[in-house]
């Protein structure tokens, strides 16, 4: 990457290559924080879990196994999209990386819709975090045995809600990277963007492959 | 070179649009610093009424009690997560860090910008919470009390889940800068301790704020949702806010103390114009600070966890202090047979070593099972966190205001007022603190609004005069301190680019400095501290 070839320049920096590794830097130490966010949920986990593990393990009945791991296959897709991407924008093919980057989106929504259809799955019956939580006796729902059981689903929302929001920034990124490679802004001399879009992308598919078997296949 | 650079950052452009989209580190770093000024003031404020209904031990002469429980409340947050924890990173690092580093700007000067912003955004929300009707659940807002009291917790924790942004925003750009623009020939070993400090601050930063932003959501969603993870009646458990809150608060009390320690460490080093003694050691002693800070949080929970837990965190706090006593050690080293110059900074740096060397040896007394059993919610909690933290880094901080006030406004403040105001402020925080000690030690509790009917009630008023006295002289020195700081920068005596005869980079470079800081290329030829190999001449008289 030589300066002359970068229209992105910023003239703060001594080069291109030194512009590209603070970003990465930057990138990284903000993935840091975002894991020692989750790091919060997932202790809280731990000890809930501790103190009620056969209150967990049937709650984690009502949640849907199939749904989960299928959302896994497509994060995991989309993470190798993801990757290609920015495979390609390195070796300056910006149309094919355009593709990829729009299967990323699609594979994105796939995922939240099919957590739409879960979420909706238990509010149908009241499983719901808190004081929210009022199970109901269809036929459908798994009743759940044990102390507490309003938090594990305060624990279940609160950790795939978050995980959720972290998707929906994911793909106004991913938006964005589509209509800036679409206008041809990427090429091999400057793709420090579509770098760091993936490296959080690729954090949020690695939350997920630890939430799904905490929440999904325990017991 | 003793002029006043014309083109200069100030006025390179003077819209007030100019300021309010800059990506200038320094035109930043200077909005952070009135920003906390005024919070500053604001929490001073608090402080002085709550003395004030002190002086005497009924209660209600000034304030009512739910008023004194808001007004403690306040005094804490907005201390601590608007003035102390932005003041010397994001005030004074903004502004010093690129320089010292021979660079232009941080590494992401937006981000830097958004950071100011946020804060500002946090701060009003705080304010917000203020208006209507305050917190009184003390600046911990400790589980289960703070997720069932009808006062505005909610906006309020809003408002430190957004502050922590800020501050990892400032965190993430000062990790960046110091690993990836350092100029050309300044390797990580001729760095000034104050970039050291700066390092391992920003690594606090980024670690431990997250935490602190999950456990407001945590607190948040308890008290809308009820979602059973604090509160007792949901299934939940106090003490784990605890152990959360604090995760992230002590290793913030780092966040607070070490950028302070990074000031100490230059104002010592130049104005005994001697060598900094051990310099490895103190670059070293301030990572070991950051990496104990981690390990200690239990430390506030003595009565409120398993003996076990208790005896372990009580040994690894005794191992913080070591650390701690190997600076002071090598600060007092540089001391030893130099030429001392007793300018307004140093009179701050030799009133940081005696204040900070109290309140690090009286933490240890806290830091000892037994004794803080005793000890604890006492005075002398306050008495050692404000010798710690206003005594440390407020000390620090202004010290250092004062050494880069002239590299920021290119003119000098009147020494002799500064001098009358810094051991004004030395004879007031001690007449208010060290009572507190006294009191502390002999039962009275903190946060009370009145201390009628206890055992030692005039033992208890008699030091609590004093103590309200003290505070009234610490206002009057700020007060001085802001009339001649403010005569300064329109009348003020030029400075010329290097008042202290200092070898950092940021004295290379005319004051006040220009839009890009440097006119040309700044030249590695010296280590930071090599008053041993050359000399150069103060550019105003000493």
């Amino acid at each position: 990457m030589s300066q002359d070839k970068n229209p992105y320049f910023q003239h703060h920096f001594v080069d291109s290559n030194q512009q590209y590794e603070s970003s990465k830097l930057g990138m990284w130490a903000f993935l840091v924080t975002e894991v020692l966010t989750f790091a919060g949920f997932f202790c809280a986990y731990a000890i809930y879990r501790m103190w009620n593990p056969d209150m967990f393990i049937n709650a984690h009945r009502a949640l849907d196994a199939t749904m989960g791991a299928t959302n896994t296959v497509v994060l995991i897709t989309s993470s190798l999209t993801m990757a290609l991407a920015i495979r390609y924008v390195q070796v300056n093919k910006p149309k094919v990386a355009l593709v990829h980057l729009v299967l990323t989106f699609i594979f994105a929504c796939t995922f939240l819709v099919i957590k739409y259809f879960e979420y909706e799955h238990k509010f149908h019956c009241g499983h719901l975090p808190g004081a929210l939580y009022s199970p109901q006796v269809y036929p459908d729902c798994v009743s759940i045995e044990g102390n507490n059981p309003h938090v594990f689903f305060s624990i279940y929302f609160m950790m795939t809600g978050l995980h959720g929001i972290h998707v929906v920034a994911g793909m106004v990124l991913i938006l964005w990277l589509i209509i800036r490679t679409y206008k041809g802004h990427f090429t091999s001399a400057y793709y420090t963007p579509v770098e760091m879009v993936g490296l959080f992308w690729h954090l949020v598919d690695l939350i997920w492959i630890y939430l799904f078997p905490l929440l999904y296949l325990i017991g | 070179m003793r002029e006043y650079l014309e083109n200069n950052y100030l006025n390179d452009k003077t819209t007030i649009r100019s300021w309010l989209v800059t990506y200038d580190h320094k035109r930043i770093g200077l909005m952070y610093l009135f920003a906390i000024m005024f919070f500053f003031a604001v929490g001073g404020i608090l402080a002085l009424m709550m003395r004030l209904e002190l002086i005497t031990p009924a209660g209600g002469d000034l304030l009512d009690k739910n008023t004194y429980n808001v007004f403690y409340t306040l005094h804490g947050a907005i201390m601590i997560f608007m003035f102390i924890i932005p003041s010397v990173p994001a005030a004074m690092g903004n502004i010093i860090l690129p320089i010292m580093l021979g660079t232009k700007d941080v590494a992401f000067p937006k981000l830097n910008l958004a950071s100011w912003y946020v804060y500002v955004v946090g701060s009003a929300i705080g304010i917000f919470s203020i208006v209507s009707g305050g917190v009184d659940t003390g600046w911990t807002f400790y589980t289960p009390y703070s997720s069932s009291t009808d006062t505005a917790v909610m906006s309020m924790t809003f408002a430190v889940f957004v502050l922590g942004f800020s501050s990892i925003f400032t965190g993430i750009n000062f990790i960046v800068t110091i690993h990836k623009m350092r100029a050309p020939g300044l390797n990580w070993f001729s760095l000034p301790l104050f970039v050291w400090s700066l390092y391992a601050t920003a690594l606090i930063q980024i670690l431990a704020t997250p935490v602190i932003a999950v456990t407001m959501i945590l607190l948040i969603m308890e008290r809308t949702l009820q979602v059973g993870i604090f509160d007792p009646a949901m299934g939940g458990d106090p003490v784990l806010f605890q152990h959360f809150f604090w995760f992230y608060s002590h290793p913030a009390v780092y966040i607070m103390i070490l950028p302070g320690m990074g000031i100490i460490s230059e104002l010592i080093s130049t104005f005994s114009k001697k060598k900094i003694f051990g310099y490895t050691y103190i670059a070293a002693s301030t990572m070991a600070i950051a990496l104990f800070g981690f390990l200690v949080w239990g430390h506030h929970m003595f009565t409120s966890q398993s003996e076990f837990a208790a005896l372990i965190f009580s040994v690894i706090t005794y191992l913080t202090a070591l650390p701690s006593g190997v600076k002071i050690f090598n600060w007092l080293a540089t001391l030893y047979r130099a030429r001392i110059s007793f300018e307004a900074p140093m009179l701050y740096a030799l009133n940081f070593l005696l204040l900070f060397a109290i309140g690090g040896l009286t933490g240890i007394f806290l830091g000892t099972l037994s004794v803080d059993v005793m000890l604890h919610d006492t005075y002398f909690v306050v008495a050692h966190f404000h010798y710690v933290m206003m005594g440390g880094t407020v000390i620090a901080f202004l010290g250092g205001l004062h050494y880069w006030w002239p590299k920021i406004f290119g003119r000098m403040y009147s020494e002799k007022w500064a001098r009358i105001s810094a051991i004004m402020i030395f004879f007031g925080f001690n007449l208010t603190f060290i009572p507190q000690f006294i009191m502390g030690s002999l039962g009275m509790p903190r946060r009370y609004w009145q201390y009628d009917g206890l055992k030692n009630t005039d033992v208890f008023h008699f030091y609590h005069q004093l103590s309200t006295i003290g505070s009234w002289f610490i206002a009057l020195s700020f007060l001085i301190m802001l009339v001649y700081l403010i005569h300064s920068i329109k009348n003020g005596k030029v400075a010329g680019s290097n008042p202290w005869g200092a070898l950092t980079l940021e004295w290379q470079t005319p004051s006040p400095a220009p839009a890009h800081n440097f006119l040309e290329e700044p030249k590695i030829s010296h280590g930071p501290y090599d008053y041993d190999k050359i000399e150069i001449d103060r550019t105003i008289d000493k």
